[in-house]
C-alpha cells in the first residue's frame, strides 16, 4: 500500500483533546464495479482501520465500500502522556500498512 | 374437435422467442444489487441487536445537495462527555440505496476526548442516511439526513 499522510500536532498539554487526521491513498474497489471485459472487478478495501496511543486503542472503524476511494478520517484523542501514535490500514488481502508519530505530552 | 395431444410439446412461436429476447436483454441491463429500505432496517436491527434507537443527541453533518456522490464529507457527533462513565461505543453510519447498507462503524471510547468523527462516503443515488450511536449505558440514539445527489457515484463510466 501507498504512504499514509497523517496529521498530528506534535506537542500536546495533559487533558488536552487534539484533532488526528489520518489520510491513505488505496482504490477502494467496491466489487460492484464491471471492467473493461465486463466481468466484476474483485473488491479490495481497507476493511478496518485502528489508531493507538502507547499501545491503547483509541479509535478504531470498521469500513464498508461506501467509503470513497483514498479513505480519509479525522477524529479525536484526550492526551494523556508523551509517546508514540500507530496507525494500522489493514486491506482485504490481508496486508497492513502500520505508520507511527511521535508525541510530546507536557 | 380434436383433442391436443397431451404429449405435444408447447412449439414457441416467433412473437414469444422475440418477447424471451427482448426479456433477456432488458434483465442483462438491471442494476446488479441495490439496498433497500428494507435491507436498512435490518442492517440498523443488526447493529442495535433488535432494540430501536431514540431519535435525538447524534448529529449528522453532510451536505443536503450533493454534486458528486464519489466524495460526500460526511461528519458524526455526539452529545457525550465521553468520560470512563458515560461515553459513546460505537457509531454507525447507513445508507439506503447503495449497493450496501451499511458505510461504516466506528469505535470510540473515553480515550477519544470527543465522539466526533469525519470522513468521506460514496453515494450511489439521493437516499436517507442514517446514523446510530450505542452510548456505554446501552442506550441508542440516532438521526437521519435525506439528501439530493445530482452526480451518483455508479455513473461514473
Amino acid at each position: 500500500m501507498a504512504r499514509p499522510l497523517v496529521n498530528v500536532p506534535a506537542r500536546a498539554r495533559p487533558g488536552e483533546i487534539i484533532e488526528i487526521k489520518a489520510l491513505i491513498a488505496h482504490p477502494m474497489e467496491t466489487g460492484f464495479r464491471t471492467g473493461p471485459d465486463g466481468a466484476l472487478v474483485p473488491r479490495d478495501i481497507i476493511h478496518r482501520f485502528l489508531c493507538t496511543w502507547n499501545g491503547q486503542e483509541v479509535f478504531s472503524a470498521d469500513l464498508f465500500p461506501a467509503i470513497s476511494a483514498n479513505p480519509y478520517l479525522a477524529f479525536t484523542a484526550l492526551a494523556t502522556q508523551s509517546g508514540t501514535i500507530t496507525f494500522r490500514w489493514i486491506d482485504d488481502q490481508g496486508g497492513a500498512q502500520v505508520h507511527s508519530v511521535e508525541i510530546t505530552v507536557a | 374437435m380434436t383433442p391436443r395431444h397431451p404429449s405435444t410439446p408447447p412449439v414457441a412461436s416467433r412473437r414469444t422467442v422475440l418477447a424471451l429476447g427482448s426479456g433477456a436483454l432488458a434483465s442483462l441491463v438491471v442494476r446488479p444489487a441495490a439496498a433497500t429500505p428494507e435491507a436498512l432496517q435490518a442492517a440498523i436491527a443488526d447493529f442495535t441487536k433488535g432494540a430501536t434507537a431514540q431519535p435525538g443527541r447524534v448529529r449528522l453533518d453532510i451536505p443536503l445537495l450533493v454534486e458528486n456522490g464519489n466524495a460526500v464529507p460526511l461528519t458524526v457527533r455526539v452529545d457525550s462527555p465521553m468520560t470512563a462513565q458515560d461515553h459513546v461505543r460505537r457509531i454507525a453510519v447507513f445508507n439506503e440505496k447503495n449497493p450496501l447498507p451499511n458505510v461504516a462503524v466506528f469505535h470510540l471510547s473515553p480515550r477519544s476526548g470527543r465522539a466526533q468523527v469525519s470522513t468521506r462516503i460514496r453515494l450511489g443515488d439521493s437516499q436517507i442516511i442514517v446514523a446510530v450511536a450505542e452510548l456505554s449505558d446501552g442506550s441508542l440514539w440516532s438521526a437521519q439526513a435525506e439528501l439530493i445527489v445530482t452526480l451518483p457515484s455508479c455513473a461514473e463510466n
